[in-house]
């Protein structure tokens, strides 16, 4: 027996019909076809599959999927507004906050959820803002850099 | 900030580039930051089916029986994959380029040598079902005895891990259980050095613990190929590793990657495309194999551990005159790389250094461990990691500034490498320099004005100065190199010696020059660590 | 074999069903509970969850707080009435996982530094079961290991004096890191002399547990060098810390009067 979950993902209403227990990032990923969000241990401790519920970042992968039934989910797929990208993935691109790009995705979502809520971070709060996902590229230096561009408004291209 | 030392080799540099130097971003940047970037398991299929396996968890026993008839019963499981379907269930890694014997089965047949290895595959329709299924396979083992470390894997008596190579250690070139590299004479210089260093290194295996864990998916495509999604590192290495397994040909496999979630060197094993792409085989299905976390670590195959004895013989000036080394590079319970990454350590030996005198014995052995391989630096970043920390002892031991101490000894243009190489396009007393001059350490002016393109064997031999190549070992009389450089002069220092020194015997003078190396001939024979002695 | 998610309005119901159903284990915020599903841990058949506003309650008055069972660490940590357990929620963790980590979770993880906390506050826990409702000292609770059998209702506890709770937590990689242990101590003063002091450990053994001799080895004695001497040389009695993959039973025994000495003469950190 599959249950139906209705969500409202980047702002379109969305369904699908899960297993019992379908942890949501599975449900994202397999089930309603957005491969933005990734997994990286399905255990709770990478932060790799970070979305956003209701504007609170959360681990997909240990979200029970049936628990986010009318709530509104952001992933990384939802983040630019038609061909403009938002001020962090320009941030990122410009300060070299990627190399592989897995952990990008959770990186961002948990990004927005801190500029959401504080558009005027200081370092140590990006750092803790962040301290849940896993980098094993980049040393987190460029991304906390990127972080902190975007906040501040300037995604000018650096020398 | 990037700056480039366009100063540093001027003459040498054509400078029309106009990529290189500046920062661009990267290609797929874009992609990464909007979440399209496609790894593997980006891709969707309707009837994918998920592989699942058994593994050992035991580090060494013998398989007793494997019961899986409520297995093949259980919801949603499509097939048991068992050793006797693996078409060709023996193979190491580097059998592609002729190097090394078949040593590792696909799935474990009668025993099991690492705690996680491989025995059955479960094929299902969701990941959920193969695990639950997993669960329901019963195995009866009889534990053997099991060793964990290098050098009690050598040791008479040990238990012996691999059948392919009883004895524990890789085979090169059909008898040699080492790797060998042998310069001057060792001994005689240690009895002429001042100060004799001896330690023992120890390396703990590394996970690379990438945040996408190793993965592929196998897809029957509509002419009879398969397509294989694959997190490899290696596209090609692994489709014919994958063919070779399947007994397919390798034109009937498609490799699709390039986007790899974090390898350094962990995706090199090809640790699941043969066993997704049999299951497509037998199946029919797409199908998925992917490592979950645990399997990650438990069976994701690490940097492998080394055990690394550097025993150097050193001058109260600085000249470093003897380097003797004996490695252990722990393969764990199978060859993959590891055969390969000794001759990348032996080729490093003895580090970036001019050193008259250099011996190592370097020894690829099989211990019960998960199978180890690459990851940055494979076969060097450990040894280097022994050596660096020698030189930092050494240049205490004399009294000597560390980095002065390194640049002393850096390799020179012209200088006689200890694999009979000339030393060319040397660099490191130029990194040093700028090294010194960011983090404001200081320099003596004689450090300052040092060049690798001075000083070297080569000079000295065009400026005709007598230089010492010494030929294969005798016994008897010191035959240390004539001082190749200008000797730094510390005849005030005193330096705590490590072991005392009898007197230095008088030296004989020292043998004509070697002849130059002869160029490369085409045709002619030439020796190769890894391919031993053939025609080019 | 396929999960049944049962969720019920009213927490009474959910603890019916808890301990009703067939491998029934009850979800608050899912950080425990998804990971064993996700790994097909074949003890879990029945995920009973509740949506009872009652829950997520947290009601302070003048002495006495009462956290629901799914009230979570962040949750905490936007409650300015509940300023003296920010530095404990704050380091549970990372912010995503703050948002699914509850009080009554946290009861259960061998490291619970949520639960260490409460220890030292003395608190109670309201659990629901077959057995209906009852209240239990959460060291019982906790010592008892009813795991899966009950819902954890809501904890309660007097509220400390100002600044008498103290938390450190113990960690290798700031600022998320799993605690290599963690101390909470409540210590109130009369005259400058502690009187029933309470010190409770996560990481020392199995479970978080309360430090009685080093409680007991500090009463009425001030808080100085001298005075907590004797409380530090039976800091470990009564803990039997493991060997495992964050740090050695050696290490935590070795370091353990340390930072109960900081923490002691000091504040928190983490």
């Amino acid at each position: 027996m599959k249950t139906p979950i209705q969500i409202r993902l980047n702002g379109e209403d969305v369904a699908a019909f899960a297993d019992g227990g379908a942890n949501l990032l599975d449900v994202l990923r397999e089930s309603i076809g957005d491969l933005s969000v990734k997994g990286g241990c399905w255990q709770g401790t990478c932060g790799t599959c970070t979305v956003l519920i209701d504007g609170a970042p959360r681990l997909s992968c240990v979200t029970l999927a049936e628990s986010c039934a009318g709530k509104s989910i952001e992933t990384v797929a939802g983040l630019r507004r038609g061909p403009d990208l938002h001020p962090l993935q320009n941030a990122f691109m410009e300060r070299f906050a990627a190399q592989c790009g897995y952990c990008t995705p959770g990186m961002l979502m948990a990004a927005k959820a801190l500029l959401d809520r504080n558009p005027n971070p200081t370092r140590e709060n990006v750092v803790e803002a962040i301290a849940g996902n896993i980098c094993r590229c980049t040393g987190y230096e460029p991304i906390i850099e990127a972080v902190l561009d975007a906040a501040r408004g300037d995604s000018r291209r650096r020398a | 900030m990037l700056e480039l030392r366009k100063d540093i080799f001027a003459d040498e540099r054509d400078d029309n580039l106009k990529e290189v130097g500046q920062p661009t971003q990267r290609q797929d940047i874009l992609g990464h930051v909007t979440g399209t970037s496609a790894f593997y398991d980006d891709h969707r299929f309707s009837n994918l089916l998920h592989l699942k396996i058994l593994r050992s968890p035991h580090a060494h026993a013998r398989i007793r029986s494997i019961d899986d008839a409520a297995a093949v019963r259980a919801p949603g499981v499509k097939r048991v994959i068992r050793a006797a379907d693996v078409p060709v269930n023996l193979n190491t890694l580097l059998s592609l380029i002729q190097f090394g014997k078949d040593d590792e089965p696909s799935l474990a047949t009668d025993v099991v040598r690492y705690r996680g290895e491989p025995i059955l595959g479960i094929v299902a329709t969701s990941e959920r079902a193969a695990r639950e299924a997993l669960a329901l396979v019963r195995v009866s083992y009889d534990p053997l005895p099991a060793v964990f470390d290098v050098e009690e894997a050598l040791k008479p008596g040990a238990p012996s891990v691999n059948p392919t190579y009883p004895k524990n250690t890789f085979e090169y070139h059909g008898k040699y259980d080492h790797q060998k590299l042998r310069f001057g004479d060792v001994e005689a210089a240690f009895t002429q050095a001042d100060v004799v260093l001896e330690d023992r290194y120890q390396m703990s295996p590394i996970e690379h613990a990438p945040t996408e864990t190793n993965g592929s998916i196998a897809v029957p495509d509509t002419n009879g190929r398969f397509v294989v999604y694959t997190s490899t590192q290696g596209l090609f290495f692994s489709l014919d590793t994958a063919a070779k397994i399947n007994a397919m040909p390798s034109n009937q496999l498609h490799f699709i990657g390039g986007t790899v979630g974090g390898g350094f060197g962990g995706k090199v094993d090809t640790l699941t495309e043969p066993l997704a792409i049999l299951a497509a085989r037998l199946t029919g299905a797409p199908v998925r194999y992917r490592l979950s976390r645990h399997e990650e670590m438990q069976f994701g195959s690490p940097r492998g551990a080394e055990r690394i004895y550097v025993k150097d013989g050193v001058m109260k000036d600085g000249r470093i005159i003897a380097r003797k080394v004996r490695a252990y590079f722990d393969s764990g319970a199978y060859t993959r790389l590891s055969s390969y990454a000794v001759v990348k350590c032996v080729a490093h030996i003895p580090g970036p250094y001019t050193i008259p005198n250099v011996y190592a014995d370097v020894f690829c052995v099989f211990t019960n461990r998960t199978p180890a391989t690459a990851m940055r630096g494979f076969g060097v970043t450990a040894l280097d990691f022994a050596l660096e920390c020698q030189m930092d002892k050494l240049a205490v031991a004399i009294g000597m500034d560390p980095l002065e101490f390194r640049m002393l000894n850096a390799y020179r243009d012209g200088d006689m490498k200890a694999h009979r190489r000339e030393a060319k396009n040397c660099a490191l007393i130029e990194c040093a320099q700028v090294a010194a001059e960011k983090a404001n350490w200081p320099l003596r002016d004689e450090f300052r004005r040092m060049s690798s393109r001075t000083g070297g064997a080569k000079a000295h031999a065009d400026a005709g100065a007598v230089r010492t190549v010494a030929p294969t070992p005798t016994a008897a009389a010191a035959r240390t190199a004539a001082p190749q450089r200008v000797p730094y002069d510390r005849s005030s220092a005193t330096a705590p010696a490590h072991t005392a020194q009898p007197p230095t015997p008088p030296r004989s003078p020292p043998p004509p020059p070697a002849p130059p190396p002869a160029g490369s001939t085409h045709g002619a024979p030439r020796f190769s660590s890894v391919f031993g002695t053939r025609r080019r | 074999m396929t999960i049944t998610v049962k969720t019920f309005a009213r927490l009474a119901d959910a603890a019916a069903a808890l301990a009703s159903e067939r491998g029934a284990r009850f979800m608050a915020g899912g950080t425990l509970v998804m990971r064993a599903v996700n790994e097909a841990d074949p003890a879990i058949e029945t995920i009973v969850r509740s949506t009872d506003p009652s829950f997520l309650n947290v009601a302070v008055s003048s002495g006495r707080v009462e956290l629901g069972g799914g009230v979570t660490m962040a949750a905490i940590l936007a409650e300015r009435e509940l300023a003296f357990l920010h530095p404990v929620a704050r380091v549970v963790g990372s912010p995503a996982l703050r948002e699914a980590a509850t009080v009554g979770g946290n009861l259960f993880a061998t490291r619970g530094d949520f639960a260490t906390a409460l220890l030292a506050l003395d608190a109670t826990v309201m659990l629901a079961g077959g057995f209906g409702q009852r209240e239990l000292q959460l060291d019982e609770f906790i010592s008892r290991r009813e795991h899966g059998a009950s819902l954890v209702l809501a904890v309660a506890f007097k509220r400390p004096p100002a600044e008498a709770l103290r938390f450190a937590k113990v960690t290798r990689v700031h600022p998320k890191g799993m605690s290599v242990l963690s101390i909470a101590a409540q210590l109130p003063l009369a005259s400058g002399r502690v009187t029933g002091a309470r010190i409770a450990y996560a990481g020392m053994a199995p479970t978080p547990l309360r430090a009685k001799a080093a409680e007991r080895a500090l009463e009425g004695r001030a808080l100085d060098a001298a005075g907590i001497a004797p409380a530090l040389a039976v800091a470990a009695d009564g803990t039997s810390p493991a060997d495992d993959a964050i740090a050695s039973a050696w290490w935590r025994r070795e370091i353990l009067p340390i930072h109960l000495r900081r923490l002691l003469l000091g504040a928190n950190y983490a």
